[in-house]
Parts: structure tokens; C-alpha cells; sequence
């Protein structure tokens, strides 16, 4: 009996998912007009409930000093309170609001997941699309480089980094894009190698054209869908990747507020049966379901496949 | 030609409906064709691209293309309603009753298997043969179909044979069960003239032999000549007309199928003589260039001179090409050089100046890979005038749309479209735009009409004609098509593996005596008489013998 009412709560919850989905849908299409809205009328309920999670994410780190009830850091009760009013989810291991914990690391954890995708990527695709369109020893040089940063397991090889520079902020951003980079050069390069033999590229060459403009004009908008969809994928990775280095301790230090870290502090609960130490990683789950929701649709129409 | 009309019907299509599906509507591709065939006979399907002629094929079949369904009308095979049956029973027929040939046998066969072992698949899977039974007439067809190697053929991997062989073991493969009706989409629009011959011959006995019913799909009238019984002309998916073979080359009735039948007989007037002691524009000299160790084109020479075209002919592999891309600079020579207006060029493009650059541009066969998907009209024929001529803001504006004036496309309506929102033609015209926009002396043309139809392939060489009186340009014509060659050239260069075997004024070079390759290649070019084919096999037969 337990099961047939847990499987029904799961399918009103996708339902609920599902409803979210359309309306948002609904909405998008009354507002955006043009190619966007042309594009929002194929997305699929899916890319639609997608795209409601990562604004609502949005929004909520944005404005997280509003939402929150207390401050970030602030100790207002007990430890492991449980849920009631004022502390809706509760007290952490030091007495902190779990909800206003919850809503911060929104701002923490994916401002700087996005940042890290962002510098990989621009190091990543400007490396691979030289690399491709230069070839020759440009090409080898690279590609070499990445062979040998590849070849050492990332999250051992970030621990390694992470121990050697310190663990602030700005360094955990730079070592993970450093790795991550290594990923988007071979994909850009990749890529970039089908477009660099095609008829325009030779045209745009024995014009005289320069290799900046050769990239940036001719070879990287035609390299756009591919590359737009990995960082999608890219960016869950790198998110996965921030939590499990904070849950190792090494990532975002405290207090700081932080999906993984939190995670890790409140983890004692879990062998009381509480699910509160949950909500973190479960923050993380929808966040990657979404983004995934959203890529697929993405290289649906990239690759001009029908359904 | 067999006489058919007192054989069973075989295949008859009613009021055939088929729609296509694009941006969430769907749009009519037939609309409403009738179609019969006799047991035995061969029905030619021609139009332009675009035309439904493949998609009326495939129906037959009772099949249709992804996003593509058949809306109305009944398909009648041998007295099974295939509308009506089943998929199990559709793919029951198809390899067994009913065979297809694809147009590219190289990207039809899977490459990772043996000929012969393909060759069986559909046989054994329809419980018709055993495997070693499959086998033994696979090399009794493949002799029939005059492959080199019957016994042997079949045991080579599909990149180990030449295309035009790889096109004859699809046709055999497509025998293999004795089917009654076969498809046969464009199968030799990808081969080189010379090629074309044989495989239009083993296609023809082929047929015969079995007594199967076919249905050739072809943009090319001389070809759909020697095969068909009886021809249907198609239009943006509506029936034009339909006679038999000799009717409809005679006296064609409507005013389209006349204009298709005319286009050939567009000629460039004979210029007169250059005057000795003029600089040509380009002028190869004594040029050796290769990959790798292999030389390619072994001491070329050729000039071409202002207000000239000169064509440079051959099948594929004989080094046109390469040609092309030495004068370019893509490929320094090895030995030799290139003058333009009698001073040597670097060899390399990238030592040469941007004002030599300006002055020879290049047009691609392929204008979907020619033309960056991603830019507008606006910056593709724009940025030659912008980066050479300096040009800005509203001059150049001016420029983009007097170029588009000249290439005949209307500058309010296609100024700021996308490549992918054009037709064939209307991109190859934007290729030229292109390279008028650089203001260039001297232009190649790499086979720029042979991925056009022949209409539309028609009005680029006019508009190529006219540009080139008004601005005194001089052209290099890469082309196979012989027929394109005397619709323009002045002067034609024939090559083969990479040596020039004559060259001379066209009028000469269609008169005799020539080089044996070049009678070749010229007696290859299929004429609109239905007896050509046979003609020219027995001559060439007695000549052998």
C-alpha cells in the first residue's frame, strides 16, 4: 500500500512538473516574439519545465538577500532544530537557518559553477579553433599538452592543484576551468577540423583574410550549436565537481554557503533518518535534470533531427 | 526498343498524393500523378530537381522519406494494394519484387563488408537462395553485368572498386531476386561520361535479359533516350506529359518538355583570333605540381587571354582540379610557374599581395559549401568590396546591391537572407557575385553548372557570358560536360592523368581528327537519338574487332 501511494505521489509530481512546464511554456510564447518565439512554440514540456528551474535558480540567487529570512552566517537557534516556524527546513550543525543556507548556496555554488564554465570555455574553444585551423605544430603542440593534462585523473589531479595553490575561491575557479578546458579544446577542435576543409574557409583564405577573422566570422558560427550544447553538459559536470571538492573539504570554505559543504556538515542527520541533509544534493539533482532537459533540446534542433 | 504495350499491367498508381512535411505544415510534393507499367517495361521519369521525381519512385515501393507521407491515391503492385497492406508485407515485396538503385553506389553500399557478401543478404533473408547458391550467381550476374573479375570481383571491399564498377555490382546486387520492377534513381549522374557508357549499356541488356519492368529517374534527356520505352514528364510534382520514347523526342506537345529539349542548343559565337604578341592574363607554363611523391599534372602549359574562356576538360582524376589550385596558390608547383599579365606569381598564396589576390578569384562547384551558412547576402558579397576596395557604410551598401542587380536577384528581397533560404541556382549566382565584388581580371570556374539542372544551369551560363563582355574578364572552365564546353569556351584544353592531350580553338577541337582520347570522350557525350547507345557499340565493337 505504501508503494502505490508513494508511486502516486511521484506521478503527481511529474504531473505537477509537467503543468509548471506548460505554463511557462505558455507564457514565454505570449512574451517573446520572432526566431525565439518560433523556437519556444517546438520546445518540447520537458526543455519548457527546464528552462522554468534554471530561471527560478536565477532569480533566487539574485535576489537571495531578499528571500532569505536570516543571514547568511548568522547562528539563530539550536542545533538540528527540526522543521517548524521560523526555521522552515530547520537548523544546521552550528545552528544556522538551513533554508536561508539552502538559498545562498544557490548564489555560491552556481555563480561559481558558471564562471568556471565560462573560463573554460573561452580558454577551451579559442585553443581548439586555433589548433584546428592553424594546424601543423600549433596543432601538435596543443593537442600534446591536453593528451598529458587528460591523462591524469581529474578529480585527483584538481585535489593535487587545490593543496598545492590553497583553496580561495579564485584559485578553485582557475584550477577546475584549467581541467575543464582540456575537454571543450578537443570538442572545438574537433569540430572546427570538419569546417576548416570546407569550400568558404578556402574561399575566405585566398581572399587574404587574417586568422582572427578566419575564427571568430567564418569557422566559430558555424561551430556555435555544438559548442552551446556542451556547455550545458559542461556545466552540470563542473557543478558536480564544485560540490564533491567541498564535500572533500577542499572547495568552498566556511561558512560560506554551499551545496556540497552542506551536504558534508549536516551528514551526521542521515543516521537519524532525516532527510534534511538531503535538500542540498537534491537542490543539485533538479539543477542537472534541468540544464540536461534544456541541452537535449538544444542539440534536437542542432541537429536538425525530426521527432 | 521492345514493343510492351500488349504485356500484363504491373504496377499501376491512381491519383498519387504525397505531402511533405516543413515548419509543423504539411505541403505537396505529387500532386495527383497517374502511373502505369507493363511487365517488362522501362518507364523514364524526367524533370528538374525538385520536381518529385525521386519521391514518385520511391512510392512505387509503397515507401516514402522521413517527414514525407503518401495522402491519397491507390498504388496497385501485381494485384496487392500496397496503401492497404501491411508494413510486413510492403517489406516482403521490396528487395524481393521490387529492387532500388541509388544514385551514389559509393554511399549506398556499406563499407565494411564484402561486395558478394551484400550482394546475398537479400536473397538469403527471403528464403529465395541458399548462401553458396547466393553466391555462385552473384558471379554469374556480375559476369553478365561485364565486370572486370566476375569470379573474384565480389570478395573486394566496396572502396576497393572504381565507382563506375561499384554502380554495375549495385545493379546486379538489385537482380539478385529477380525482382519485376526495379528503381533506378540517377544511377550515373555522379559517373564521368566514359563510365557512364558502360554502365548504361549493362543496365540496358541487364534489363532486357530478365524482362524486368524499370523505372529510371534521370535530369538528363539524352540518357532517359537510350533506356526508356516510354518517358513521363514531371513539373513541381504535377504530370506534364507522357508519350513513348520516340513520340515524345519527335514532337513534344507541351511547352515546357520543348524548352527542355531546346536548352542544348545554346552556343557562344566564335570570337575572333587573338592578335599574336599579346600578354595572356594567365599563363601556365611548363607546371609539375603533385602530393606527396606523386605528380599530378606532369609540365602543363596553357594561356588564357582577356575577353577568353578557355575550358580545361577530362573525367575525374585527370588533374583539372589541380590546375585550378595551383594557379590559386594552394598547391605551390613543383616545377614551372604562373604569369598573370606576363609577371611570375608567388607560387604560395600567402607570399602573394592583396592586390593579387583581388585579381583571380574562384567559383565553386558546390555553392552550399562555397557560401558560409551563417552570413547574410549582405557581409558574403559585401566583404571582397570591403576588405579590397575599401569600401564603408553606405557605398558599400551601394555596391552589394548593384552586384545583386547584376546577378539578376531583386537587393530589397534577398539583401539580407541566408544561403539556406535560397535555391541551387540563386546560390551559385551569389558565388559569382562574389567573386565580381573583388573586381577581378580572371575567374575560374570549377564545374559550376554540374550540380544545377540544366534550365537553371542554362541561365548562369548566359549571366557568365554577359559578365564577361561587360567587364572584360577572362575564364578558366572546369567541366566534364562536353555540351557545356560548346555552349562557351573559346578554347578547350584536353587532359588526361594529368597531361594536356590537345588544346586548341573549339571549332577545331570538334572537328576531326582528334587525339583517340578525345574522340572518346567526344563519342561519349549520349546524343537524344534512342539508337545512339546501339551505335555506338557495334562501332566501336567492329573497331575492336
Amino acid at each position: 500500500m505504501t508503494i502505490l501511494i508513494k508511486l502516486l505521489w511521484i506521478a503527481v509530481a511529474i504531473a505537477v512538473a509537467l503543468a509548471a512546464g506548460w505554463l511557462f511554456r505558455t507564457a514565454a510564447i505570449a512574451v517573446s516574439r520572432g526566431g525565439l518565439r518560433k523556437a519556444l512554440r517546438t520546445a518540447p514540456l520537458t526543455a519548457a519545465f527546464g528552462m522554468l528551474v534554471i530561471l527560478l535558480y536565477i532569480l533566487v540567487a539574485i535576489f537571495a538577500p531578499v528571500i532569505a529570512p536570516f543571514a547568511e552566517r548568522e547562528v539563530v537557534g539550536g542545533q538540528f532544530l527540526p522543521w517548524e516556524a521560523p526555521y522552515i527546513l530547520g537548523t544546521d550543525n552550528l545552528g544556522r537557518d538551513m533554508f536561508t543556507r539552502l538559498i545562498y548556496g544557490a548564489r555560491n555554488t552556481v555563480g561559481i559553477a558558471f564562471m568556471t564554465t565560462a573560463l573554460a570555455f573561452a580558454i577551451g574553444s579559442i585553443l581548439g579553433l586555433l589548433a584546428a585551423t592553424v594546424g601543423g605544430w600549433m596543432d601538435q603542440f596543443l593537442s600534446r599538452v591536453v593528451d598529458i593534462l587528460m591523462a591524469i585523473p581529474s578529480l585527483i589531479f584538481s585535489l593535487l592543484l587545490l593543496t598545492i595553490f590553497g583553496t580561495s575561491v579564485v584559485t578553485l575557479i582557475l584550477v577546475i576551468a584549467t581541467i575543464d578546458s582540456t575537454r571543450v579544446f578537443r570538442l572545438a577542435r574537433s569540430v572546427a577540423q570538419d569546417i576548416v576543409v570546407m569550400d568558404y574557409i578556402e574561399a575566405a583564405k585566398l581572399r587574404g583574410e587574417g586568422l582572427w577573422r578566419l575564427i571568430t566570422r567564418e569557422i566559430l558560427p558555424n561551430a556555435m550549436a555544438p559548442l552551446v550544447a556542451e556547455f550545458g553538459l559542461r556545466f552540470c559536470f563542473v557543478f558536480l565537481m564544485i560540490s564533491a571538492l567541498s564535500f572533500l573539504g577542499v572547495g568552498v570554505q566556511p561558512p560560506t554557503a554551499d551545496w556540497g559543504s552542506m551536504v558534508r556538515e549536516n551528514a551526521a542527520l542521515i543516521t537519524f533518518g532525516d532527510v534534511t541533509p538531503l535538500l542540498p544534493a537534491g537542490a543539485i539533482a533538479l539543477l542537472t535534470v534541468a540544464v540536461n532537459f534544456v541541452v537535449d533540446w538544444m542539440l534536437h534542433r542542432a541537429s536538425g533531427l525530426k521527432e | 526498343m521492345k514493343d510492351t504495350t500488349n504485356k500484363p499491367v504491373l504496377l499501376t498508381m491512381r491519383n498519387i498524393e504525397i505531402e511533405g512535411r516543413s515548419d509543423e505544415t504539411w505541403s505537396p510534393i505529387i500532386k495527383g500523378v497517374d502511373l502505369t507499367l507493363n511487365k517488362g517495361e522501362v518507364l523514364g521519369l524526367i524533370g528538374e530537381s525538385g520536381a518529385g521525381k525521386s519521391t514518385l519512385g520511391l512510392a512505387a515501393m509503397g515507401f516514402t522519406r522521413d517527414g514525407c507521407r503518401i495522402s491519397g491515391g491507390t498504388i496497385d503492385f501485381d494485384g496487392i494494394d500496397l496503401m492497404k497492406a501491411s508494413e510486413a508485407t510492403r517489406r516482403g515485396l521490396r528487395g524481393k519484387r521490387i529492387a532500388y538503385v541509388a544514385q551514389s553506389a559509393a554511399a549506398s553500399f556499406n563499407p565494411a563488408h564484402k561486395l558478394i557478401d551484400q550482394y546475398s543478404e537479400a536473397p538469403v533473408q527471403h528464403g529465395v537462395m541458399g548462401r553458396a547458391e547466393a553466391e555462385s550467381d552473384a558471379v554469374e550476374l556480375y559476369r553478365r553485368m561485364q565486370l572486370p573479375n566476375p569470379d573474384e570481383i565480389g570478395f573486394r571491399y566496396p572502396h576497393q572498386v572504381s565507382g563506375g564498377q561499384l554502380q554495375r555490382a549495385m545493379t546486379a546486387m538489385a537482380m539478385a531476386c529477380r525482382p519485376d520492377l526495379i528503381i533506378f534513381d540517377e544511377p550515373t549522374t555522379a559517373l564521368d561520361v566514359t563510365t557512364q557508357i558502360e554502365v548504361l549499356a549493362a543496365i540496358r541488356d541487364i534489363v532486357a535479359q530478365f524482362d524486368t519492368a524499370a523505372i529510371y529517374i534521370t535530369h538528363d534527356l539524352a540518357v532517359v533516350a537510350q533506356m526508356a520505352d516510354k518517358i513521363k514528364v514531371l513539373l513541381r510534382g504535377d504530370e506534364v506529359e507522357e508519350a513513348d520514347t520516340r513520340t515524345m523526342l519527335a514532337s513534344p506537345k507541351q511547352d515546357y518538355t520543348k524548352t527542355l529539349w531546346a536548352v542544348r542548343s545554346h552556343a557562344r559565337a566564335t570570337q575572333p583570333p587573338v592578335e599574336k604578341g599579346t600578354v595572356p592574363v594567365v599563363s601556365v607554363k611548363a607546371v609539375t605540381a603533385g602530393y606527396g611523391p606523386i605528380d599530378i599534372l606532369k609540365n602543363i602549359n596553357f594561356d588564357i587571354h582577356k575577353r577568353r574562356t578557355v575550358a580545361v576538360v577530362g573525367e575525374s582524376g585527370s588533374g583539372k582540379s589541380t590546375a585550378a589550385r595551383v594557379i590559386t596558390g594552394l598547391l605551390p608547383p613543383r616545377q614551372g610557374q604562373v604569369l598573370f599579365d606576363g609577371k611570375p606569381l608567388p607560387p604560395d598564396y600567402r607570399q602573394r599581395s592583396r592586390d593579387q589576390l583581388r585579381q583571380a578569384q574562384m567559383i565553386y562547384q558546390m555553392a552550399d559549401t562555397a557560401l558560409n551558412p551563417k552570413l547574410r547576402l549582405r557581409e558574403l558579397i559585401g566583404r571582397p568590396a570591403q576588405m579590397y576596395l575599401g569600401l564603408q557604410g553606405k557605398a558599400l551598401t551601394d555596391r552589394i546591391r548593384d552586384l545583386l542587380n547584376l546577378i539578376e536577384l531583386d537587393p530589397d528581397k534577398f539583401i539580407d537572407r541566408l544561403p539556406s533560404e535560397l535555391s541551387g541556382g540563386q546560390k551559385q549566382r551569389v558565388g559569382i557575385a562574389r567573386a565580381l565584388a573583388a573586381e577581378p581580371k580572371f575567374i575560374i570556374c570549377d564545374e559550376v553548372t554540374s550540380a544545377l539542372d540544366q534550365l537553371v544551369a542554362e541561365g548562369i551560363l548566359k549571366l557568365l557570358d554577359r559578365l564577361q563582355t561587360e567587364f572584360d574578364l577572362a575564364y578558366m572552365f572546369i567541366t566534364h560536360d562536353l555540351a557545356t564546353v560548346r555552349a562557351i569556351a573559346d578554347e578547350v584544353v584536353v587532359m588526361q592523368n594529368g597531361r594536356v592531350v590537345e588544346q586548341g580553338p573549339k571549332d577545331e577541337m570538334f572537328q576531326p581528327p582528334h587525339d583517340p582520347y578525345t574522340e572518346l570522350l567526344l563519342s561519349s557525350v549520349p546524343e537524344m537519338d534512342p539508337d545512339w547507345l546501339t551505335k555506338l557499340l557495334k562501332e566501336r565493337a567492329e573497331k575492336a574487332s
